[in-house]
């Protein structure tokens, strides 16, 4: 459906964006990752062709965007950040135009229009002028001029600016409503709104993708290290002093641990990043270079005590997402 | 889907017109100071001359040329640098339409929505018809320059519009232009052959506005509006073109 081969775009000398390839399948659900300023609104905007590409190519279904715009504005619904809408205008009067400016015929956007406002829920407000609604409405009146004209490609820059919570989650949903009929990139700074909606990842920074693919593919990539959390409930006599003393029941367990072959790091309760699990258990984490779970299980159990769970720890994207681009914080 | 996309530009920005306070503005302003300067120095000249039928027209002609001018750069600069302004644009620029229909379509609506104003003048000249004598001619062709010289001043504005997205840059930069454009007359009176006859060439009033006035339609006047008009709608249609791929 996508298809980008070293595309880069300058403004004058500095470089705002690539040189970016990959590639796109039909019916994917895509994010764009990145913090503010790093290429996404660019690379979106030369996909919906509004902007001029440096270099490369850049097909969208086959058509070039320089050679043939019109041919991919016809096959593509852009959202960009702040929805396009004439604030003069009721919504149904300017999703009639959007349509009509698309290259629908007035049949044809009024056959359309009924099932566009019921699935971008906003059938109440189809009568209020777009000046006179909430940002929460405007972004999902945005989004219907951007499907009205039922295009192949929908691209979403920041669908949830701006937005607050409640609004956030109900754009969330719609999103997910629109994954059967539409190819969907999405571009985000915000890390839930691109996990939980899309299918595959493309983290850019400073211009270019600097990783792809699922949030767990990310995580594999970025931290070879295997990390487990192990909850052990530790044996009553563990230090085999017939005391019960539990810190040295607990050094003990993690000195099982850190024998077996692979271990790099044990994080006992008091350091950070290990706690206390369930009644009676402690939970480590354990670094190794490999899968170790069955290892660091017969280890513990050979030495006395109980594990009552191990998890490969999570990976969120948000670590994913600090590691790729090197800094940290700036998201929401 | 050419003429379909102008058109359909055309009902929104003619509509816009309709809808906000501006354009209601814009109307009431010119026809007010109109009506004035009609009464002041058309139907009671300050000097006590008195006016032929045919002179005061010629003089009220005169001032709706200057007030039409003024209302199609007021008028203009709205069309592009306020979407730019307000983001609109990109819903234009991401739609299957080119940039010399967006900007037909803009022009078209601002150049009507002008002429209904310069309509809503008639009352003048129907005053001299029923008090005086002169001819629904001198009328009619006074009124189609007052359409050509809107309509030239219309595509400058838009010319100006296209360049930036601050509607009050828009505005220097068509009354600028405007400004010189009308300016070049008294200068070509000033400096004589050779450089004095390429300024009467150039000017939008003067030379190519007299014959308007006074009823006598020349080709070579008309022909010059609408190049002027076409040249500004051209130069604009590359600016959008150069802006879009920015």
């Amino acid at each position: 459906m996508v298809h980008l081969t070293d595309v880069t775009k300058f403004y004058g000398s500095k470089r705002a964006l690539g040189p970016v390839s990959f590639e796109i399948e039909k019916g994917n659900t895509v994010g764009f990752l990145g913090l503010n300023g790093v290429g996404k609104t660019t690379l979106l905007r030369i996909l919906a062709c509004g902007l001029r590409p440096s270099s490369g190519t850049a097909l969208v279904d086959g058509f070039d965007v320089l050679s043939n715009p019109h041919e991919v504005r016809k096959r593509v619904g852009y959202l960009p950040e702040l929805p396009p809408v004439y604030r003069d205008m009721t919504v149904t009067d300017y999703l009639t135009f959007a349509g009509r400016i698309k290259g629908m015929t007035a049949d044809e956007v009024a056959r359309r229009m009924p099932e566009v406002q019921e699935r971008t829920r906003i059938v109440e407000v189809r009568d209020v002028p777009t000046g006179h609604l909430s940002q929460g409405y405007r972004q999902r009146v945005g989004v219907a001029q951007a499907i009205i004209h039922e295009p192949e490609l929908l691209i979403l820059d920041e669908p949830t600016h701006d937005l607050d919570p409640v609004q956030i989650m109900e754009m969330r949903a719609m999103i997910r409503s629109l994954k059967d009929s539409h190819t969907i990139l999405i571009s985000s700074h915000i890390l839930p709104e691109i996990s939980r909606t899309c299918d595959r990842l493309l983290i850019l920074n400073d211009g270019e993708i600097v990783a792809s693919g699922t949030e767990e593919e990310l995580g594999e990539k970025l931290f070879a290290s295997r990390t487990l959390a192990v909850a052990v409930r530790l044996g009553a006599d563990a230090d085999g002093d017939g005391d019960g003393d539990r810190a040295a029941a607990v050094e003990a367990a993690r000195t099982a641990i850190a024998r077996v072959a692979g271990v790099t790091g044990v994080q006992i309760p008091d350091s950070p990043g290990a706690e206390a699990g369930e009644a009676g258990a402690v939970t480590f984490r354990v670094e190794g270079d490999s899968d170790l779970r069955a290892e660091v299980c017969r280890a513990l159990v050979e030495s006395g005590h109980d594990v009552v769970s191990l998890n490969r720890a999570e990976r969120g994207l948000e670590r994913v997402f600090v590691g790729l681009v090197g800094k940290g914080g700036t998201w929401h | 889907m050419a003429l379909a996309a102008t058109g359909i530009i055309f009902r929104r920005e003619f509509n816009a017109y309709l809808r906000s306070p501006m354009g209601y503005i814009v109307a009431a302003v010119v026809l007010l100071i109109d009506g004035i300067l009609f009464y002041v120095m058309a139907l009671n000249p300050p000097d006590g001359e008195l006016l032929l039928s045919g002179q005061a027209l010629g003089r009220f002609l005169y001032i709706a040329s200057g007030m039409t001018a003024i209302a199609a750069v007021a008028l203009s600069i709205r069309l592009v640098a306020e979407e730019r302004q307000t983001g609109t644009l990109l819903l234009l620029d991401t739609s299957p339409v080119r940039d010399w229909e967006i900007l037909l379509g803009k022009f078209l609506s601002a150049l009507a929505f002008l002429s209904l104003i310069t309509v809503a003048t008639l009352y003048m000249p129907m005053l001299i018809l029923v008090n005086g004598k002169i001819s629904v001619g001198h009328i009619l062709i006074g009124y189609l320059g007052l359409t050509l010289i809107g309509g030239t001043v219309l595509a400058i504005g838009l010319f100006a519009t296209a360049l930036t997205r601050h509607q009050l840059v828009a505005a220097a930069v068509a009354s600028l232009i405007t400004g010189t454009l009308f300016l070049l007359w008294p200068l070509a009176q000033m400096v004589g052959p050779p450089f004095g006859r390429f300024f009467a060439a150039l000017t939008i009033h003067g030379r190519h506005w007299v014959g308007f006035e006074v009823g006598t339609l020349h080709l070579r006047d008309v022909v010059y509006y609408l190049a002027m008009t076409y040249f500004f709608l051209f130069a604009a249609t590359k600016v959008m073109e150069a802006k879009r791929w920015e």
